[in-house]
């Protein structure tokens, strides 16, 4: 067999060159169905309608999250997706290790806060504003902030290679958290910041669009955002900004040789990454309505990690894929066990031992994540240029028989 | 030779590596439209030399002057865009690229296309990135691997990975290329292609500066030849006047004990 023909019996058996390979027409109409599909997932009369009713009480959908609001989930889940979107341009394309990567996803958040809640301190204490601002308008402060910040942390650090960028990035996330769990001027330490604004518009009965119980709209605003993203971030990949990355990522020297100004396209990442995340942060803060140093523990950081890793890092499918699931997965462990009507504990020498899906749940999905790292090394949706170098580097550690 | 217009000078080099003295004071100018020959036994200072040239190392003394302009100290992607180009020893290609992505890269030094403009798609964006893919397409074409553009530049043939790393160095436009070890692992059959290459590339306007090992090759295509031993410059000229010259012999074949 020639190596021409195993070549078209492997791009045959590839899924994505299955897509390729339809005519373009196919392709859009297969993109809006699926988007239109993703619009409506926190409906409940989709699923209706499909003809899976969904049952009173604890029910079981193969889908639905039925101990969490789906809506909610969803929107968590978008969220993170956005920030594997950011660290998927730092780590996926520029091959930098950013392990703080919450910390701009904390910048956007508290930007918000402090500028739209009637209860900052910029209001009550300083008298910088004389009163809140409208989310949206603070939204693209969040980001050019969260942006500076990705800057002020690159200038310095980005000279770093490898573990010792690492190290830095953790080190600036843990200085946001405990600065702002400490100091009481500005951020108000653990008792936050309340009343955050949310998103505008109202409904045509006059109640507000993005309210507290539904949290359908927060979605598909998050959703929207996502796709705006996921365009611009592609702009990028496919041009002389997502070469440089992909040159630097795979020889900084060489690529430095060759005219790259690898400083300032890693500059470059760092700073987009950080927009991303400061976006992400702004969206989360308008929905929170509360806003403190607990919420930017350093597990997030490393869970955006795994979600770009999980996915498969420098892939724009990879990392939804892995915002996705890291997210999804555990709240949906919470409604597995009553499929199989697993107890919620058992009694052992009169003990009683929670065995609940819910509070197992971080378990389950810890071992997930093993063994996928075990057997998909590159991640579940990888870009086939990573997982080649992933290849190479495991044959330079162990030599294939 | 009249009228020379000097390219690059190498003035008083002197470059230490704590107490080893890789280069010595060594001294050469490099003329417009010449191929000149940097040969020397193992271990004599080539590679370095080549590198305290494109930024790599920072010379302890001397300078080295670029079109009549101070190259030391400064980043090594501007020394690019001032016109030196160079190819390594052992092949370094971004290998999952493809080989036309990776001349791209090289073509880039050139473009100004930076975020904004990218992200935004706007007209430059799509006029560089025309220009570029047709250099090239171009360029491949010239150094002989036409066909292969869209294969990564890891499953070309190693003879098609150095022609590619030619490709991506000219591609950024140089007015000097540096060859480090071109022909190493070369069958002869190739090693003549790649000096018809040599001789093409030198044509074109851009002038050679060329490491290598084989002597046959070096004396087939250069006009002058510098011949380093220890970090030293021990000859210069033509590479008659080098191949007669007793110290390189030397050199090359040790010296007869006096006995």
């Amino acid at each position: 067999m020639t190596t021409d023909t195993i070549k078209k019996q492997r791009r045959g058996l590839h899924l994505g060159n299955r897509f390729r390979a339809l005519p373009k027409s196919a392709r859009i109409a297969a993109l809006i169905a699926f988007v239109v599909l993703l619009y409506v997932l926190p409906v409940k009369g989709f699923y209706e309608n499909l003809g899976l009713p969904i049952p009173a009480g604890d029910g079981y959908l193969p889908l639905y999250t039925t101990r969490s609001d789906m809506a909610n989930v969803l929107f968590q889940c978008g969220y993170y997706i956005l920030l594997a979107l950011g660290l998927n341009v730092v780590l996926g394309y520029a091959g930098l290790l950013d392990l703080g990567f919450f910390g701009f996803f904390a910048v956007g958040a508290y930007t918000v806060a402090l500028l739209t809640s009637p209860d900052s301190k910029l209001i009550t204490e300083y008298n910088w504003l004389e009163s809140p601002w409208p989310w949206l308008v603070t939204v693209p402060i969040a980001v050019a902030l969260a942006m500076l910040s990705g800057v002020l942390l690159g200038w310095p650090t980005l000279r770093l290679r490898g573990d010792y960028l690492a190290i830095v990035t953790l080190g600036f996330a843990e200085i946001i958290r405990i600065v702002a769990k400490n100091q009481d001027w500005i951020l108000n330490g653990d008792r936050g910041i309340p009343s955050v604004a949310h998103p505008p518009g109202t409904w045509s009965d006059g109640s507000p669009i993005f309210g507290i119980i539904d949290w359908s709209p927060y979605y598909w605003l998050v959703l929207t955002v996502i796709i705006l993203v996921i365009f611009l971030i592609r702009n990028l990949a496919n041009s002389r900004v997502g070469r440089a990355w992909v040159a630097i990522r795979e020889d900084e020297d060489a690529a430095e040789l060759m005219g790259v100004s690898t400083f300032k396209f890693k500059l470059w990442a760092f700073a987009i990454g950080a927009a991303i995340g400061g976006l992400s942060g702004s969206l989360w803060a308008g929905q929170a309505n509360f806003v403190n140093s607990a919420t930017f523990s350093l597990e997030n950081s490393i869970l955006v990690l795994a979600a770009v890793v999980l996915g498969g890092a420098g892939s724009i499918g990879g990392a939804i894929l892995g915002g996705f699931l890291v997210i999804y997965v555990p709240e949906w462990l919470r409604s597995v066990g009553d499929v199989f009507g697993w107890p919620d504990s058992v009694e052992v020498f009169g003990v009683h031992i929670d065995v609940s899906p819910t509070s197992l749940r971080f378990v389950i999905f810890g071992a997930l994540l093993i063994v996928v790292m075990i057997y998909r090394p590159q991640g579940l949706w990888p870009n086939r240029r990573r997982a080649a170098e992933l290849k190479d580097r495991q044959k330079e550690v162990a030599p294939v028989e | 030779m009249s009228e020379r217009k000097p390219l690059l000078e190498v003035d008083n080099v002197t470059l230490r590596f704590g107490g080893v003295v890789a280069l010595n004071q060594v001294n050469f100018t490099l003329y417009e439209g010449e191929i000149l020959g940097l040969i020397g036994p193992n271990g004599a200072g080539k590679t370095t030399c080549f590198n305290a040239m494109t930024g790599v190392y920072l010379p302890t003394e001397g300078q080295i002057r670029f079109k009549g302009e101070q190259v030391s100290g400064k980043k090594r992607n501007k020394i690019t865009k001032m016109g030196m180009a160079r190819t390594f020893q052992n092949i370094r290609l971004f290998p999952e690229m493809t080989a036309l992505e990776n001349v791209l890269v090289g073509a880039d030094a050139h473009n100004t296309t930076s975020v904004p403009t990218a992200l935004l798609r706007l007209p430059k964006h799509w006029r560089e990135e025309r220009q570029s893919r047709a250099r090239g397409l171009e360029l491949l074409d010239f150094v002989g691997i036409t066909g292969r553009s869209d294969d990564q530049a890891r499953n070309l043939s190693y003879g098609d990975q150095r022609r590619l790393e030619i490709a991506r160095a000219l591609a950024t436009n140089p007015a000097l290329l540096c060859l480090d070890e071109p022909a190493a692992g070369f069958n002869p059959a190739e090693k003549v292609a790649l000096l018809e290459l040599i001789k093409k590339i030198r044509d074109s306007g851009v002038t050679v500066l060329l490491i290598e090992h084989d002597m046959r090759l070096v004396m087939g295509v250069t006009d002058r030849i510098v011949v380093l031993e220890f970090g030293k410059k021990i000859a210069e000229g033509t590479p008659e006047e080098v191949r007669d010259n007793p110290k390189v012999v030397a050199a090359y074949l040790g010296v007869p004990d006096a006995a």
